[in-house]
């Protein structure tokens, strides 16, 4: 079994493709949304989690890139600049889904990148910015 | 009566390396344990710390003269307005300027990358600020426009004067709207969705001197990873509020007016903020010694987080409609467990002063005092407490015109 959170980007030509359709039916893949940005004519960026047999896994990743998409591993889509962090802990009210928390009593500021969704809503609500984003579509 | 202590004596102690100096953090568990009289017969300084957004903050500085003179009318560094109407190559830059070409919050929330705070962080980086200044030109100085690069190193003063720092206790500001809204203290989110503080609680320096007992001007602290000293109270002192049987104000109280040479501060320390939909400002760190002159010093020095209380307020009307009133006080314990109940309502909390900060603060503040690095400066002035009677003023809406006097 393999669980496994990615973002895809679609070029805008592909956007219009069922590919969630073919993971599933294809590929036998369980695929959870977490985030979709898709418009007509434009290019598109989808974040999911796909969990299912080793080999149907590495058999779609390869069909989706065939396809011209490109495929990324969604941990490393939004990073702690630790050096920038205050320790505050604004952001611990803010991020929805736990991966940016301030543990008590060390009142310091820790981030789980498995439990980050890409919501991206950090990357403003840290007064610090801290948090770093590398898809040149955020903001 | 109990144990007396002078600030010379404090000071032959710190030099002679005998010192002992707990922080604010630790001395509760030692009065805790073996209470009052015990604990202030055995310390002789306890430090405290606070690192939080302080927008009344800035710098003076004097660039030197380029050939020709100038008297420069408008500043700008790195594109941030700096106030020149000071002598001819002076300038105050402010915390919280932002360069004119910022589109505040027309695209609503404004994003605020950059601003004074930043170029303040920069300076103290030692990096690379570009100056540009225009005059109209004089007999006396007559260049008219220049514009140029600088580093911290090369100027001749940058004097950190913060009009309004230290605040003594503040407000825990909620939402109680139906939207979203982006205010100086965060992101608030609707129907009570979080609740945000900014005070160090039991580790802030003035809420372990309530009455400004030992704090006074010419007091020497930490500022900005450097050595400053108090200058004069901060504005919106307002000491008359409301206290504890502790002494400890329930409301925003005594602010504190500090200054130091920029030059030997720290980047760490002086970290330009940017507030979404608010502005920018300046995260300052400042820690400040409190001689354990008598018992009475300890027992305000030993006060923890369950007994500083901070009103609750609602930033969607109360605060910025200046309605009054508040939705209750809660505890920094409570507020630094994560969670408070705002009427029958459990809200998440978060900080924007660093607590972790503060206490790295308290600690390097206790280093530099035990290493006999840092003496007490006795101060020639008290600021003005309680018995000052300062009432809090708010200004008045006439039209010009009408007079009323």
């Amino acid at each position: 079994m393999v669980k496994q959170k990615l973002v895809l980007r679609f070029p805008s030509t592909l956007v219009e493709q069922p590919v969630i359709y073919h993971l599933v039916k294809d590929y036998d893949l369980m695929v959870n949304i977490l985030r979709a940005d898709i418009n007509p004519k434009k290019e598109g960026r989808l974040m999911l989690e796909l969990s299912g047999g080793e080999a149907d896994y590495r058999r779609a990743l390869d069909w989706l890139q065939a396809q011209g998409l490109t495929v990324m591993n969604l941990k490393q889509q939004i990073t702690w600049n630790e050096g920038r962090c205050t320790h505050c802990g604004a952001c611990s009210v803010i991020c929805p889904s736990g991966a940016l928390i301030l543990s008590r009593p060390e009142m310091t500021v820790h981030f789980d990148e498995a439990k980050c969704v890409v919501c991206e809503l950090c990357l403003k609500a840290c007064p610090a910015r801290a948090m770093e984003t590398l898809l040149e579509n955020a903001k | 009566m109990g144990v007396q202590r002078t600030y010379e004596e404090i000071n032959a102690k710190i030099k002679s390396g005998q010192a002992v100096v707990l922080t604010a953090e630790e001395v509760i568990g030692l009065v805790e344990e073996k209470g009052i009289a015990e604990a202030a017969a055995s310390v002789d300084v306890v430090t405290t710390g606070t690192f939080g957004p302080m927008c009344s903050s800035g710098v003076f500085l004097n660039f030197g003269h380029p050939q020709p003179r100038i008297k420069m009318n408008e500043v700008y560094l790195n594109g941030v307005p700096a106030y020149s109407g000071v002598a001819a190559v002076d300038a105050y830059l402010g915390a919280t300027a932002i360069p004119l070409s910022d589109p505040g919050n027309r695209n609503y929330p404004g994003a605020f990358n950059y601003g004074g705070g930043h170029v303040i962080e920069a300076l103290v980086a030692g990096r690379e600020i570009r100056l540009e200044a225009s005059s109209y030109g004089t007999d006396c100085y007559p260049l008219k426009k220049i514009e140029t690069v600088f580093r911290l190193s090369e100027i001749n003063e940058a004097t950190l004067f913060n009009p309004r720092n230290a605040y003594q206790n503040y407000n825990v500001a909620v939402n109680r709207g139906d939207k979203t809204i982006y205010t100086y203290m965060g992101i608030l989110k609707p129907r009570l969705g979080n609740a945000n503080y900014s005070s160090a609680g039991q580790l802030s320096p003035l809420l372990n001197d309530p009455l400004l007992k030992t704090i006074g001007i010419g007091t020497r602290i930490f500022l900005g990873g450097g050595i400053g000293y108090v200058a004069w109270h901060g504005t919106q002192h307002n000491p008359g509020v409301e206290r504890g049987d502790n002494g400890v104000p329930r409301y925003p109280a005594g602010t504190l007016a500090v200054i130091g040479d920029l030059k030997q501060m720290q980047p760490r320390w002086l970290r330009g903020l940017s507030f979404l939909g608010y502005g920018v400002t300046l995260q300052v760190g400042l820690g400040i010694p409190i001689p354990i002159l008598s018992e009475e010093i300890m027992a305000y020095c030993a006060v923890n987080d369950d007994a500083i209380l901070a009103p609750v307020v609602d930033y969607s009307r109360s605060y910025p409609y200046r309605e009054g009133g508040n939705l209750g006080l809660v505890s920094y314990a409570q507020l630094k467990s994560g969670e408070i109940s705002v009427n029958g309502t459990r809200v998440p909390t978060a900080p924007l002063s660093s607590y972790a900060g503060a206490r790295e603060i308290a600690a390097t503040l206790k280093e530099w005092i035990r290493a006999g690095k840092f003496t007490l400066a006795v101060p020639a002035a008290p600021l003005p407490s309680v018995e000052a009677g300062i009432t809090f003023k708010t200004l008045p809406q006439r039209h010009p015109e009408e007079g009323g006097f």
